[in-house]
């Protein structure tokens, strides 16, 4: 088994020194890690985009979560933008939708593709199929839009935490979103150092982001946030394909993300003790979904 | 490292609402369910943490007992698992637990019926992956990703050995493996991590090893 990159650095070094894109060393890690082949590799995350797919399309036709506290927004955002031009731009509100559209899916007990997690699943795949409408990317480079987001993942999950109960939303949602950050640098063209400095510029912006969901319901706040991830990683890859870089080193950043996690209070790493969880309308609504007044502190 | 695979990234494909308390429970679950080796007539799960906490809002308690259905994460019926398990007359319970664990999201599951029962302490580690760091009071780190072999032994000279020269047999490869015990000279635990699966008849033969006293595997 041959490990081809452990973090940023040695990943964009491959990259460069190879002269391969992103997407070429994940792949080429991944088949040394299951001795399979190229096509084995591929076919298996093309059917991953398959879900995706199908998840934002049923979360677009308007969904319900068993509680009642989420659904129905993606609907409301595509109907706004069919009425309006919308001010942050059509690709980011699109993304914005589509994220929603996945983790409402998710809330509904329905079938998604946890990137990196099923509660932060809407960034990948809601810039996805956001930006495609303005890339008009051929099915290979959806494909590997999937592995390069993968490949930065990789290294967030080995060297720091992708697990809200460890590292708090920063490890999920803004994972998620530097994920999808480094993905559309690539598939718009970018180099494989912008790809990491969009994937430090997203995660910047996300630290220290406390995981409190409303009834320890992976529904309030973060369907939203996954909305708020999609958009951040946007705005980063088009301030990195500008030629924006980080004054602190991806790794850095992932770094410091794992230790804000690790100082992070157990109440805010989703215990549903802390943050929005514990705030008088949350408590309200936990106590509407489960018919009973659950007492905590 | 932790993550080997691109897919423990963008992946599982799962039912909702999360991959560490509904995956990652699942497959804790089906763990419990593969090293016992049938299905069970009860169920009682002690929840720490996290799991604890929040277990009835993420499904951790409908996907532990998925799992021990034999349940895939992406299956539907998982949903429906508890409804299915009391109709096969199967009992559970869930205790809820105030002591510190280690991990955010561990569970003890202990599952059996009339013959035997099995006990084991699985960890959701993020993203629907899970580790099994107790079985039977046995220290040990298994994926639950990977097939593998676990061979309760007496602590003897020459017991590894044999189990080693068995799979040489048949050319299974070892990936990875631990020797564990209580105490010198009684019950030791191999935990064998395999390139490829074993069979129902190789795991025979390992049983009838000399000082093996169980033998149980995990499927991929």
């Amino acid at each position: 088994m041959k490990i081809l990159f452990r973090n940023v650095a040695e990943l964009v070094e491959r990259c460069e020194s190879e002269q391969l894109s992103i997407s070429d060393v994940m792949i080429q890690q991944e088949m040394n890690v299951r001795e399979q082949t190229f096509e084995e590799v591929y076919s298996q995350m093309e059917r991953n985009l398959e879900v995706m797919e199908k998840a934002v399309e049923d979360g677009l036709k308007g969904v319900q979560s068993v509680s009642g506290l989420t659904g129905g927004d993606a609907v409301l955002i595509q109907e706004y933008m069919k009425n309006h031009t919308p001010l942050s731009g059509h690709t980011v509100m699109d993304a914005v939708s589509k994220a929603v559209a996945t983790n409402e899916v998710n809330a509904a007990m329905g079938t998604i593709c946890a990137t990196p997690t099923a509660g932060s699943a809407g960034c990948v795949p809601g810039t996805l199929f956001a930006v495609k409408h303005q890339l008009n990317p051929t099915r290979e480079q959806m494909v590997r839009y999937l592995f390069t987001s993968g490949a930065f993942g990789f290294v967030v999950a080995n060297n720091a935490s992708i697990s809200g109960a460890a590292g708090g939303c920063q490890a999920e949602v803004g994972s998620a979103a530097g994920m999808a950050a480094a993905a559309i640098v690539e598939m718009a063209g970018g180099t494989p150092a912008q790809s990491a400095e969009a994937m430090a510029i997203t995660l910047k912006n996300m630290l220290g982001l406390v995981c409190d969901p409303v009834a320890g319901l992976v529904e309030v706040p973060c369907v939203k946030r996954n909305a708020m991830g999609a958009s951040n990683a946007v705005v980063a890859a088009d301030m990195a394909l500008a030629g924006v870089t980080s004054r602190i080193p991806c790794d850095e950043v992932i770094d410091a993300m794992y230790k804000i996690g690790q100082t992070m209070p157990v109440a805010l790493r989703e215990t549903a003790q802390g943050g929005l969880a514990a705030t008088p309308t949350g408590r309200e609504l936990e106590a509407k979904v489960y018919g009973v007044n659950l007492k905590k502190e | 490292m932790k993550y080997k695979s691109v897919f423990d990234i963008i992946g599982p494909v799962m039912i909702g609402p999360s991959s560490s308390h509904t995956a990652g429970a699942a497959r804790i679950g089906r763990v419990a369910r593969d090293l016992f080796g049938k299905e069970p007539t009860w169920v009682e799960i002690r929840l720490y943490g996290s799991f604890a906490k929040t277990y009835k809002g993420h499904g951790t308690d409908v996907a532990l007992i998925g799992g021990i259905l034999d349940f895939e994460t992406y299956d539907p019926r998982i949903a429906e698992s508890m409804d299915i398990a009391r109709a096969k007359g199967i009992t559970f319970e869930f205790i809820e637990e105030d002591s510190h664990t280690d991990h955010p999201n561990t569970a003890r599951v202990k599952v059996g019926d009339e013959q035997s029962d099995l006990e084991l302490v699985g960890i959701s580690i993020g993203g629907g992956k899970a580790e099994i760091i107790e079985l039977n009071g046995f220290e040990l780190r298994l994926s639950g990703s990977h097939p593998a072999i676990l061979v309760m032994h007496n602590d003897r000279f020459g017991a590894i050995a044999e189990v080693t020269q068995l799979l040489a047999k048949y050319e299974i490869n070892i990936g990875h493996m631990e020797v564990s015990r209580k105490e010198v000279g009684k019950e030791a635990l191999m935990v064998i991590e395999v390139d490829q699966n074993i069979s129902e008849q190789q795991l025979e033969e390992l049983a009838t090893c000399e000082h093996i006293l169980q033998v149980a595997r995990v499927v991929e």
